[in-house]
């Protein structure tokens, strides 16, 4: 009964932040709904054993990926009636993707309608007796191995793409080396010199000097 | 009507009472904490600390709660109202919402999740929105750089304390917070734990965590000099009295943390007579303490990294260094036939 309970406050609660997502005018407001949202899907993800799953969706997707989210739309500075402007321009898009989603959903429901047991044919079942993390390694690093070191490629692809495209070497900019800092010792960094009175440095010491 | 109280009524008001008294004795704790961080701070500068209120000051933090409570919150009128107030909370409920899984002794634990660590490590990683909410609904210049501060640094150092996570996890084979602990059992006691093998992540774990909760050295969040008081330059009265206990039970549960991968829990050091009979809570507790007097050293000694150095360490020297002690310990556990079943 408690399991009942807590499933419609998480599925509840995660509709109505959804539609909060797009409905705030505000867009940090809007991000921070998403994050409820995704707290929320963890939580149903718990009620439905998977914890592993729900605890990684909270590290990554809330943890890194909406933080760096929230971090753009902070700084941009949104101009709310420009944004409103292009409404209609873009709403044919808007409902072709939505039809895609809703058709999508309606294949997914309309298959547990015709065949009851479709949800039980899953190809890999988990075993009885170990927890749901061994059981996912057991499946992930095994039968699909390939796909994963492919999705890893994928990552790693796409992070030196990222760093390809905001890489400058700028010759103006001040680089520091640390190693270099804290090799500086005294003798390297102070001469001491003794100036005749009158006189002062002479040119070819003081070009010595500056350097 | 028998069977809804022993099935669900019943564990539910056990489950509330357990968690209520976690929740009263970690505060009170936190209250002398609090005491002993600011005292280890003033003995280190040669200065007495607070010593007014009651014996030797011990009562000092319970003035400034009263203090702090009584006094009017302001809320700035061009911040975000909803959100500012939302922030100090998240962040302290965050911080309370880990000790549900951090076991004090063999079974007291609230919740003894299989995937423990990864629950604390969802929980810290969340921590960070207290910071970024307060930054962006001050609605003013130095909170906002601090949350930007924040975010990329804690962003940052959770990679490397993920990795240390990981070396753990490898050689324990389990993501259940006793069974870490139960892993470092043997007859060698303190020998057995793991801050021995795995000692370089033991160190990249407590500068992580120092990183992870902004204490000193890495406090660039509220550099004062900089940032006036940073991301709670607009907080004060509760709302402020929030963050600090936030902050403050972050840092004891990095400790609780760090006693678990690798003190070996509530296990006793020396593993015979007289010292196995000491209950494991006061093991537990004393190696917390530790661990917290560890990073109050770390407040009184070291001064203040810069930004620059604070993010060449996370992700130039930690990094690499982990993910590297990552593979060695896989592949001595692989090679060395001593992975665990």
């Amino acid at each position: 009964m408690i399991a009942a309970l807590f499933f419609y406050l998480f599925a509840g609660v995660c509709v109505a932040s959804a539609v909060m997502v797009i409905a705030s005018r505000n867009p940090v407001h809007a991000v921070l709904f998403l994050i409820l949202a995704f707290v929320n899907a963890s939580g149903l993800f718990v009620l439905m054993g998977a914890e592993f799953l729900a605890m990684l969706l909270i590290v990554v997707y809330v943890g890194a990926v909406a933080v760096l989210f929230l971090f753009v739309i902070m700084m941009l500075d949104v101009d709310f009636a420009q944004l409103r402007e292009g409404f209609i321009e873009y709403l044919p898009f808007g409902l072709l993707i939505g039809v895609i989603f809703l058709a999508e959903l309606l294949l997914v429901v309309g298959g547990w309608v015709i065949n009851p047991n479709v949800t039980k044919s899953i190809t890999s079942a988990i075993p009885a007796g170990i927890s749901n993390t061994e059981a996912l390694g057991l499946v992930l690093y095994t039968k699909y191995i390939h796909y994963f070191q492919l999705s890893a490629m994928v990552l790693l692809v796409a992070m030196i793409g990222a760093i390809v495209l905001t890489l400058r070497h700028k010759a103006t900019v001040k680089r520091q080396d640390i190693n270099v800092q804290n090799a500086r010792t005294p003798a390297l960094a102070m001469d001491v010199r003794k100036v005749t009175v009158g006189q002062g440095l002479q040119d070819a010491d003081a070009s010595e000097w500056v350097k | 009507m028998a069977d809804i109280w022993t099935s669900t009524l019943w564990p539910l008001i056990v489950m509330v009472a357990q968690s209520l008294l976690v929740l009263v004795v970690l505060l009170i704790a936190i209250a002398f904490i609090l005491l002993g961080d600011r005292k280890i701070w003033a003995a280190v500068q040669m200065r007495r600390g607070p010593n007014v209120v009651g014996p030797f000051g011990l009562l000092q933090s319970f003035a400034d709660l009263l203090k702090f409570v009584l006094k009017e919150p302001v809320i700035p009128s061009g911040s975000n109202k909803g959100v500012f107030l939302l922030a100090p909370l998240v962040s302290c409920v965050l911080a309370l919402a880990a000790w549900a899984v951090i076991p004090m002794n063999l079974g007291w634990v609230i919740a003894d999740l299989n995937v423990g660590v990864l629950y604390i490590f969802a929980i810290s990683s969340l921590s960070v929105y207290g910071i970024i909410m307060a930054g962006w609904s001050s609605n003013s210049k130095y909170p906002f750089l601090a949350a930007l501060r924040s975010a990329a640094q804690m962003v940052s150092y959770e990679v490397s304390i993920g990795f240390v996570i990981i070396t753990v996890m490898l050689c324990v084979g389990s993501l259940n917070l006793s069974a870490i602990v139960m892993a470092q059992d043997g007859k060698w006691g303190m020998l057995g734990w793991y801050f021995i093998p795995l000692f370089p992540m033991f160190v990249v774990f407590y500068v992580s965590a120092l990183a992870e909760t902004n204490r000193p050295p890495f406090d660039l969040v509220e550099a004062e000099s900089e940032l006036v008081a940073g991301f709670m330059t607009e907080y004060g009265s509760t709302p402020y009295l929030l963050f600090m206990l936030g902050e403050y039970v972050a840092i004891v549960t990095m400790c609780a943390l760090a006693t678990i991968l690798f003190l070996g829990g509530w296990l006793s050091p020396i593993p015979f007579a007289p010292f196995t009979w000491v209950p494991g809570i006061i093991w537990f507790t004393l190696k917390v303490l530790f661990m917290f007097f560890l990073i109050a050293m770390a407040k009184a000694i070291v001064p203040r990294y810069r930004y620059d150095q604070l993010m060449r360490l996370g992700w130039k020297v930690f990094l690499p260094l982990s993910l590297g002690y990552v593979i060695l310990v896989a592949a001595v556990l692989q090679f060395g036939g001593l992975a665990p079943k």
